[in-house]
């Protein structure tokens, strides 16, 4: 789109559509196997272990990592920080196709998929925390896709309704940190029913703040490591001001992440101070949990501050990578690792092949989409019709 | 979205709130008192002896296919079973050497709680707890989610992963049909040696501490889910120690409702205050920046009227020195005239 960046050839039968040809066939193979067989045809999922890979990594490994598109989209709306202009746009796309692809992979978890919407029109379970995710999700999908409407518009040229749809920026970036406050809460708030299942070290009465403040961490990082990937692929489609901010919004992003890391950590020392739970830190799992703290939150706060203090931008690009596995392996130690921890080992659960073969399948259509909206949509640059109107 | 859905949304938020301190048949001004007069039964292991008449009646009432071994085939107690999706109830046996009360049978099956943490759990209010004591099930709004099996502390609902379109989760009913009928639960039925007592709870665990009263060398001084996680309809008695026959021994006495209630209570909050303090940042974000504008235009505005002054003083200096330069050259001009008109009259008069 710039004339200092040639537009990159992407025929149709290139590596990557190769690859995610393959994916995608066998994920719909999987897909066949899936609602034929039941459950049982593809996954380990059993009556003691009944959630598995899907809900630990696509849901909630997901709803954390798209977490980029509130706190983007606050930072720059309502606080002002016009300066992070450019990483806003991609920050909504990412967080709605991440929550397009958890609803997705959703429909492959629950049994029933079709009756997803009973909870809100035929039998409301209002004591669930559950129902409180759900509703939460569901409406701040349609946020998200409001969001990032006035992009779909600006490219089909319909002028008047992006105009609208702009004006609705300020109210839908509100609602979308209310929303997000409450689901990225809740899920943790879920696992308040299982003292017993949970181990103690990560059970805790504030795991909803704990994946409350996580979640800004996961999409502060993931904005960061997003634009790296995408500055590597799409570099032809950046525009001047959006290369020429990418090492300032790295900057920025991980000074916010570094404190907002130094919170998650004090806290989670004081959920171990509540439950008094110091002793187990001897034990197999307690030594795991010092490495989550220490290696997972701790480290990649410091070196954020080191990153933005001495202007390190590769080294801000590698911490937000750590900083995402970080919460990966919290998410994945809440509902599989930690989770039925007092079972004996041939009780526990170790995920199918096929069960990662449809999160791969999933992660790949969402790829799919993001690349064919990012060649096309104004993205990662300002559609020229619509230059600072936005 | 319309406003009606909206309205109804928040309807059922400020409704989780409170329903999350309330659970179902809550009077709205008290405690829920668990249903009093609700039923249950009472499992003495010691007297026990691992017929497995109860599976086998459990297994004719729900009209589930019959298993690979027979139900009076021992042998299957050799290992530790767990019930599933074709079976509401096993007894498993629990052997110790050199300890005279060995081996001792324990019933598994659902404890239908007072306050049960699947019904807490389920968001489509599939579960329920009835005045009879029991806990059922309704599959016609069942999404599948699993959370029930996740949120018991027995790990007691199962669910049917074979099932492609439409599974059901699958768990003890405490035969509340049957009940309806005036009916015993068919185990209890079953029962030859009156190890399981059915009766109201209130009753059940009267007649439970009045044997351990009597015979407090038969019994361990517990009476198990009389207070477990807010106390359950199944209720135990046995020889040597819980834990040691296969019960979780360090559930808490708090019920399920409890654990969520103040998380859910924070969600009015959340949605009360948020949009009110972010508002607030926007309006103060968008004020400075408006500030910052006109103190920006402000500053200009003055650094321009300072150089145009000080390219007024200037002009107005330069115009003055012209003017004087002027003059002084005309006073200069007249003053050589002068001189020189002067000096001729001389030399003419010479």
């Amino acid at each position: 789109m710039t004339e200092s960046n040639p537009t990159v050839e992407r025929p149709l039968f290139c590596r990557f559509n190769i690859i995610a040809g393959i994916f995608i066939t066998i994920g719909l193979w999987l897909t066949y196997l899936r609602f034929t067989g039941g459950l049982g045809a593809v996954s380990n999922l059993d009556h003691y272990n009944p959630w598995g890979f899907w809900i630990a990594f696509d849901l909630l490994c997901g709803v954390a990592l798209a977490a980029g598109g509130y706190t983007t989209a606050a930072a720059v709306e309502i606080f002002g920080m016009k300066k992070f202009h450019a990483a806003l746009r991609p920050a909504i796309l990412t967080g709605f196709l991440g929550y397009s692809m958890v609803a997705f992979a959703l429909l492959y978890d629950v049994g029933r998929p079709w009756r997803l919407p009973y909870p809100f029109v035929v039998s409301p379970g209002v004591t669930s925390v559950m129902f409180e995710v759900g509703a939460c999700v569901a409406l701040y999908l349609t946020v998200l896709f409001l969001e990032f409407s006035p992009t779909a518009l600006e490219w089909i040229g319909a002028k008047k309704l992006r105009r609208i749809a702009v004006r609705l920026t300020v109210l839908l970036t509100i609602m979308g940190v209310v929303l997000s406050t409450l689901h990225q809460s809740s899920l943790g708030a879920m696992f308040l029913l299982v003292p017993s299942k949970l181990h103690p070290l990560w059970y805790s009465p504030y795991i909803p703040v704990f994946f409350f403040v996580s979640s800004i961490a996961a999409g502060l990082s993931m904005v960061i490591f997003e634009g790296t990937l995408a500055h590597n692929s799409f570099k032809d489609k950046m525009d001047e001001q959006h290369l020429k901010s990418a090492d300032h919004i790295a900057l920025g992003f991980g000074k916010g992440a570094s404190f907002v890391l130094a919170a998650y950590f004090a806290i989670k020392v004081f959920g171990v101070a509540l439950g008094n739970n110091w002793h187990l830190l001897g034990t197999n799992y307690g030594i795991w949990f010092l490495v989550e703290v220490f290696g997972f939150i701790l480290l990649p706060c410091f070196l954020f501050a080191i990153g933005v203090r001495e202007q390190n931008v590769k080294l801000i690009r590698w911490t937000a990578f750590l900083t995402v596995l970080g919460i990966v392996v919290n998410r994945l130690n809440v509902v599989l690792i930690c989770f039925n921890w007092q079972l004996p080992a041939d009780q526990r659960y170790f995920p199918h092949w096929m069960e990662i073969g449809i999160s791969i399948f999933v992660i790949t259509v969402g790829l799919v989409i993001y690349r064919f909206i990012v060649t096309r949509m104004p993205i990662l640059y300002e559609h020229p019709d619509y230059k600072k109107t936005h | 979205m319309s406003s009606t859905s909206r309205r109804n949304f928040m309807k059922w938020i400020t409704v989780a709130g409170t329903a999350a301190i309330l659970p179902k048949g809550a009077k709205a001004h008290g405690q829920f008192d668990g249903y009093p007069n609700s039923y249950g039964v009472l499992h003495d292991t010691t007297l026990c002896i691992g017929c497995r008449s109860c599976e086998a009646a459990c297994n004719e009432v729900n009209d589930f296919p019959q298993p690979e071994k027979p139900f009076d085939d021992k042998s299957v107690l050799d290992e530790k079973r767990q019930t599933n999706d074709k079976c509401y109830t096993v007894v498993n046996k629990y052997e110790k050497d050199n300890n005279a009360k060995s081996p001792v049978f324990r019933k598994f099956q659902c404890n239908h709680c007072k306050e049960p943490a699947c019904a807490s759990a389920c968001f489509v209010g599939a579960f329920t707890k009835t005045p009879e004591g029991a806990v059922v099930y309704d599959a016609t709004v069942c999404v599948g989610c699993r959370y029930c099996l996740i949120a018991c502390p027995f790990y007691v609902p199962t669910y049917e992963y074979d099932e492609a379109l439409e599974p059901r989760v699958m768990k003890c009913t405490m035969c509340h049909p049957r009940l309806l009928d005036g009916k015993l639960p068919g185990c209890v039925e079953a029962c030859p040696q009156g190890a399981l007592t059915f009766g109201k709870r209130e009753d059940l665990i009267k007649t439970a501490h009045e044997r351990i009263r009597k015979h407090p060398d038969r019994y361990i001084d517990h009476v198990y889910g009389e207070k477990e996680v807010g106390g359950t309809n199944w209720i135990y008695l046995s020889g040597i120690p819980f834990e040691e026959i296969g019960f979780h021994a360090s559930l808490g006495t708090t019920p399920a409702p409890e654990l969520t209630s103040g998380a859910l209570s924070m969600v009015p909050i959340v949605i009360g205050v948020w949009p009110a303090l972010l508002g607030g940042i926007y309006v103060m974000t968008q004020r400075k920046e408006k500030i910052a504008a006109e103190e920006k235009a402000e500053a200009v505005k003055n650094a321009v009227d300072a150089t145009q002054a000080t390219a007024n003083e200037e002009m107005k200096k330069a115009s003055e020195k012209a003017k004087q330069n002027k003059e002084k050259a005309v006073e200069k001009a007249v003053k050589e005239a002068l001189d020189k008109a002067t000096k001729q009259s001389g030399k003419e008069s010479s």
